[in-house]
């Protein structure tokens, strides 16, 4: 039978979905298997290494480098505070005395006879690891973080900026087709994951910044727009950690496009309910999209989400994510297995698909689609 | 691997890119060796797989379903050959997992800095940053950036031999208080080469041999004068197998299948390049455009000498999906629109760009996209070449003892080694230039980004096959060069491109050009014209070219040139558009005529765009 590969975002509401909940280094786990956790449950917690500061002690204190060791007036692994004196010598047969302060608080960690220098380590920084989802532990990798597992409505939007965070769900529009408009938005959207319809703008943004909202998730965004909102052009699409005071996920992509009836659907379907949220996404070899997780009860019966990654069948709903027919939706119709012309001249594998809103055919590069839903 | 090169019949070469594996095999006949069939399947370094091998042996099993042959014998290839089935060598090339990222340090930014990142990109890495004294950051922030970025491993160069060795100490210190982790795995240690003042090795050995897996190797800068990458190259190959893809899920089986150790992709694609300029004694440029990043590479003679010197470069973020934004964040949107015949609302094309980002998959399906697509990529091009200029440069710190006429010719110390004029090939590859509907297209791209002067022949690689014979060109040059000759390069044509301002429609060039066993025929090229004469694909042509008086081909202004060049599946391309200065008019319409013009000469699509 005709077959087709294509990429497509995962939007269920029946997901077992499992997050690693990993330190940068080892520390200590705080959750053990088994421990239910919510979005902000501590889960694990450890101190990375302080920063490093360098003090030429040979050049401060005009002694060879090979002696600076004995200048030291507290030994190496003592703890200093910042402005403390580490360091004498004398000069001039003993007349004058030189110094050297600590440049920051810290721990005298070593010094080089060969040039001098003395490391200080300043106090380490402590990092916490939270749950970011409400589920339960199932694994705790030793000194390292947890693996949590939590059952709910899973959807993967297709580009978002912003870390985790976490909010009830609010939807703003009446319909998956309107704009997110700045007068939508009241105080009462403050920490909410605000869910709006086609398109949001730059100054809608702004204001939902300024009420506080935890999150927005749109199907399409003007790049102008995110030029604005970032300070920059984005050049690579590496994100997650940009701090603009919100997270914000596209659905659907770059420009005005009306969010899929089937993200719409679950995303109202659990209004009021607790969503995470994450705005990282990565697009390289090993791809991360941004998400939003709603865990709730009533899936824990339920069966596992099923994937939108693989097969495209005659009669699989698709979106076309390239012009000329960029955001359209249809079904297949036809599955040629022989290459054709495209006006390009390029000759590439194709499909036919049956327009939904208005019955018209067209031919589209098999690249150039991604399943939605059946 | 010990063989006999004439006993070779058959070859079997992979390579394993960060998303498709690639497979060639190449058959000894009666006029030699020729590139047979090919495979490719995704690459399987990543879950669910977690196992190269996978993607190798699929990519494989491809070709044995074309080719009607047995090359495996069940999950492992089978060598040497027995009657029709298996091949006599088998052998890989690897950029998979991200290839390998190094970081640099030298004591001075310029000089040794540079010296060693020379000897990391031309191995095939990607520098991650280079680190130096004179960097401009104080030293916590150097610690801090080298427990960040989590390299494969870390070149370490400073000093000329008999210098100074407390600066080189005071960065094996900086080094040593960072204690950086490999990028791969946890539960090794970090390769770390050394490769500066030899006085300083027993220092930086006592400081570091007991966090890193160190290596010292002779000093990539023994002299100011004098630069000697080779060791520290070779080292970095070695480390690459023996530490980083050993570390790399499926690698440890691989490298065991292989007749030879697997190479980093761009470093194999540079042995080629390398060995082709030295057998024909030309200066080359080759590029490799993909989806990611852009690699440029050049082998160029040493200003007064005959010694000639190969660079390579690699543009992280510059190419033409998971990049793409970025070719646009770094030229600029105007730099892009001056290519596109048509007006393009600038809301509109920003979104195109940033939809193909996100889905970088997608083709073009229309005409105009596939020209806004190949605007970008004449920017992606001319940025990776300005990035090759400045880094393909010579010695800089070097003394330099002038007379009077080197006073007049202003030249300092780190010039670019590029000279466009002795240019004599210029091979691009990658899927926009190499699958480009039409050649043409390829060929305006390469001439549009780069702007050679002079004459220059332009090529593609097919198939992108360059790293893999880049490879099997240390194990069998004769079985490289054949097949790079026959199946893999297809020469599109001469270019001629003469330097020199001047004024629309005044008198330029005069081309002669007699292909093989055919009469002489001429034309004459006004300024700002671009022309294409059909001349055979196959053969040679001999050229000879005429400038006027202020026009300069190479001989000096006005002097005629003559060449015996290659012809080529797009003809000969007579480009008196200008160099030094290349302009474009400013003006919207005037721009949109001209480049409309320019594409009809070229016929460079089915209709105007």
């Amino acid at each position: 039978m005709a077959h087709a590969y294509t990429p497509g975002l995962r939007v269920t509401d029946h997901a077992r979905v499992l997050r690693e909940r990993r330190l940068p280094l080892k520390g200590e786990v705080l959750a053990p298997i088994g421990a239910e956790v919510a979005p902000d449950s501590i889960v694990a917690r450890t101190e990375l290494p302080g920063n490093v500061q360098t003090v030429n002690l040979a050049q401060k204190l005009a002694t060879d480098p090979a002696k600076v060791v004995e200048t030291l007036v507290k030994p190496l692994g003592s703890s200093v505070r910042k402005g403390d004196i580490i360091a004498t010598a004398k000069s001039m047969f003993g007349f004058m005395k030189s110094h050297a302060e600590a440049p920051a608080d810290g721990t005298l960690e070593s010094v080089s006879g060969v040039t001098g220098q003395l490391i200080l380590r300043e106090p380490p920084i402590p990092v916490e690891v939270t749950a970011y989802v409400r589920g339960r532990v199932v694994e705790v990798l030793t000194g390292e973080g947890v693996i949590i597992e939590a059952f709910g409505a899973f959807l993967q939007g297709i580009f978002g900026v912003g870390g985790e965070t976490f909010g009830p769900i609010a939807v703003a529009v009446r319909g998956p087709e309107q704009e997110l408009l700045a007068e939508y938005l009241t105080a009462a959207h403050r920490g909410k994951v605000v869910v709006g319809g086609s398109f949001v703008t730059y100054d809608t943004l702004q204001k939902a910044r300024g009420i506080g909202v935890a999150a927005v998730v749109v199907g399409g965004f003007n790049d102008q727009d995110l030029k604005r909102l970032l300070g920059k052009d984005l050049g690579v699409a590496i994100t997650g950690g940009e701090d603009i005071g919100f997270t914000l996920i596209l659905t659907e992509g770059f420009g005005r496009i009306q969010m899929a009836e089937r993200t719409w659907s679950l995303l109202t379907s659990h209004q009021g309910e607790i969503a995470s949220v994450s705005g990282a996404t990565q697009i390289r070899a090993g791809v991360m999209r941004p998400e939003i997780l709603i865990p709730h009860a009533a899936a824990n019966t339920g069966g596992i989400g099923e994937s939108l990654e693989g097969g495209l069948d005659l009669g699989s709903v698709l979106r076309v994510i390239r012009e000329p027919y960029f955001g359209r939706i249809g079904k297949v119709t036809s599955l040629p297995a022989e290459l054709r012309m495209l006006d390009t001249e390029a000759h590439v594998r194709v499909l036919e698909v049956e327009f939904v809103d208005s019955g018209e055919r067209v031919i589209v590069p098999r690249a150039n689609v991604e399943r939605i839903a059946d | 691997m010990d063989f006999d090169p004439k006993l070779i019949r058959s070859i079997l070469a992979t390579d394993c890119g960060s998303t498709t594996t690639k497979a060639v095999l190449i058959e000894r006949g009666p006029d030699g060796y020729r590139l047979v069939t090919r495979g490719e399947a995704p690459t399987t370094v990543e879950a669910p797989f977690e196992d190269v091998t996978r993607g190798v042996l699929n990519s494989v099993r491809e070709i044995e379903e074309l080719r009607g042959r047995k090359l495996l014998d069940g999950d492992r290839i089978l060598t040497p050959q027995q009657g029709e089935d298996g091949v006599d060598i088998y052998l890989s090339t690897s950029s998979a997992g991200g290839g390998l990222q190094m970081m640099v340090s030298g004591l001075v930014l310029q000089m040794t800095g540079e010296s060693a990142q020379r000897a990391a990109l031309g191995a095939g890495a990607i520098v991650m940053d280079v680190i130096a004294l004179n960097d401009g950051r104080r030293p916590y922030e150097k610690i801090k950036r080298l427990r960040q970025l989590r390299p494969d491993m870390i070149l370490m160069s400073g000093g000329t031999d008999g210098g100074d060795v407390k600066r080189v100490a005071e960065m094996a210190e900086l080094i040593a208080a960072a204690d950086p982790k490999a990028r791969l795995g946890a539960g090794y240690e970090l390769p770390v080469i050394y490769a500066g003042n030899t006085d300083a090795a027993a220092i930086v050995t006592a400081c570091l041999e007991s966090r890193t897996a160190l290596s010292v190797v002779p000093n990539l800068r023994p002299r100011l004068e004098q630069e000697n990458l080779k060791p520290a190259r070779d080292a970095i190959h070695e480390l690459f197998m023996e530490h980083v893809m050993a570390h790399a899920p499926g690698y440890k089986k691989l490298m065991t299948w292989t007749a030879v150790p697997i190479m980093p992709t761009p470093g194999a694609v540079g042995l080629i390049i390398e060995k082709v300029a030295k057998r024909d004694g030309i200066a080359v440029v080759g590029v490799d455009i993909g989806g990611a990043t852009t690699d440029v590479f050049s082998v160029f003679k040493a200003p007064g000498t005959e010694e000639t010197v190969f660079n390579r470069t690699v543009s992280a973020n510059l190419g033409m999906s998971y990049s793409v934004s970025n070719v646009m964040a770094e030229a600029g949107i105007e730099n892009i629109l001056r290519w596109v015949p048509f007006d393009v609302d600038e809301t509109d094309l920003r979104n195109r760009i940033k939809n193909k980002m996100i889905r970088p998959t997608t083709i073009p399906q229309t005409l105009d996209d596939l020209v806004i697509e190949q605007a970008i990529c004449r920017e992606a091009l001319r940025l990776s070449f300005e990035q090759h200029k400045s880094l393909a440069v010579g010695l800089k710190g070097k003394q330099q003892s002038r007379d009077i006429s080197d006073a007049l010719d202003q030249v300092a110390s780190g010039a670019s080694l590029v000279n466009l004029l002795e240019l004599g090939l210029l091979v691009g590859s990658g899927g926009v230039l190499s699958h480009a509907p039409r050649r043409a297209q390829a060929a305006l791209m390469m001439l549009d980004a780069f702007l050679p002067e002079g004459i220059t022949e332009l090529a593609v690689d097919s198939i992108f096959m360059t790293p893999q014979l880049g490879v099997l060109s240390t194990v069998h040059e004769e079985a490289a060069t054949q097949v790079f000759e026959r199946d893999c390069l297809i020469f599109l044509g001469p270019v001629v491109a003469p330097i020199g301002p001047g004024k629309v429609g005044q008198a330029c060039i005069t081309v002669e050009w007699k292909p093989e066993g055919d009469a002489t025929q001429s034309r004459k090229v006004p300024y700002g014209e671009l022309a294409l004469v059909a001349v055979p694909a196959e053969g040679n042509l001999q050229l000879t070219v005429t400038p006027e008086r202020g026009f300069d081909m190479g001989g000096g202004k006005g002097k005629p040139v003559s060449r015996t060049v290659r012809g080529g599946v797009v003809g000969l391309m007579i480009d008196t558009r200008g160099r030094q200065p290349f302009t474009i008019p400013t003006e919207a319409r005037a721009r949109i005529d001209k480049l409309r013009v320019w594409n009809r000469a070229m016929n460079m699509y089915p209709r105007e765009v």
